[in-house]
């Protein structure tokens, strides 16, 4: 078959730039209320591209709290992204340093999960790079676009919309749920550990989606090997 | 806002950059032991079960949303749809369900 590329690529990113429309408006709006500028607001989305960390970064702003706080606080909420570009790195085509360097900066929530459950292995580089563009592209240009109109959508649209970004990974998970006991029991695991994290307050957010991970990935394998299969 | 927030910026892109560029950069060309491979092979499905749950239920204040948001979504993927309609399906689901109320 022949590999798929760019273009291929930004087909399959699409999904992630209607979810980010929302999210991204709703950020440029906000960080319009917090003072932040047109420019500021646009920078953040184009130098730090992380939906989470750039939506509390805001409230910590609001909240006085020092600069070498907030930028703590976004590693710790980042760093799951590890563990994502390492399980990553097994699935990509094999390329040069400087190129790898530079699509990692596009590897969010969405799109690792966008290029992580293709079927083919040994994605291609400008693959990635076609997901990474349009899902990037929706992001900053529709912070700018909350900033600059400085109101949100319909409220119903709103909350509508707000679960787009879920439906998404539900749409990437369910079709290699069917039939395959080891992918429902990796996700089922990992989310009852995350949920219990969530509610016991044991672990914050970023730190509770490594962990779980993690574990379920960990467990799953020892049970596939103990059990002698592959 | 004064220059501390460009400096703010550029420490928030730093280290949001870290670990997203050091496993993919430094592991390139490098065979890893199967058991980490597996592992590795095993997060990506591991990950949309922690980034899928619980936060899928508490989009909204009114649980609602989240609860037939998710049984729209799951409901439509179950179905057969492709990504994008599993996606723009709950849209619609939720925003006819907000119209009644």
């Amino acid at each position: 078959m022949e590999q798929r590329g760019f273009s291929a690529g930004l087909k399959a990113g699409v999904s992630i730039a209607i979810g980010y429309f929302p999210v991204a408006l709703t950020f440029g709006l906000l960080a319009k209320t917090t003072g932040l500028s047109l420019l500021e607001a646009t920078a953040m989305s184009i130098f730090v591209f992380a939906g989470a960390a750039q939506y509390i970064s805001l409230t910590l702003i609001t909240a006085g709290v020092a600069p070498a706080v907030i930028i703590l606080n976004t590693f710790i909420v980042n760093i799951r992204h590890f563990l994502m570009t390492a399980s990553l790195n097994e699935k990509m085509q094999p390329d040069a340093r400087w190129k790898k360097a530079l699509y990692a900066f596009g590897i969010t929530d969405e799109s690792f999960s966008v290029l992580a459950i293709q079927k083919e292995d040994n994605l291609r580089t400008t693959f990635a790079a076609g997901v990474i563009v349009i899902s990037y592209g929706s992001w900053v240009v529709f912070t700018a676009l909350g900033h600059l109109i400085g109101a949100n959508l319909p409220e119903f649209l709103q909350a509508a919309m707000s679960i787009a970004l879920y439906a998404l990974f539900v749409g990437l998970l369910v079709p290699s749920m069917r039939g395959n006991r080891k992918v429902v029991s990796l996700a089922a695991i990992a989310a009852l550990l995350n949920s219990l994290f969530f509610f016991t307050g044991w672990l914050t957010t970023g730190w509770a989606i490594l962990v779980s991970t993690l574990a379920s990935a960990i467990i799953i394998e020892l049970i596939a090997s103990k059990g002698g299969r592959s | 806002m004064g220059s501390w927030i460009w400096w703010t910026i550029l420490g928030m892109a730093i280290v949001t950059y870290i670990p997203r560029a050091i496993p993919l950069t430094f592991l390139e060309g490098r065979e890893l032991p199967s058991s980490i491979q597996n592992i590795l092979r095993n997060i990506p499905f591991a990950v949309l079960g922690a980034l899928i749950f619980p936060a899928i239920f508490f989009i909204q204040d009114n649980i609602w949303f989240g609860v037939i948001g998710a049984a729209a979504a799951f409901g439509i993927a179950l179905l057969g749809a492709n990504v994008m309609i599993v996606v723009l399906g709950s849209i619609a689901v939720l925003a006819v369900y907000s119209l009644f109320l």
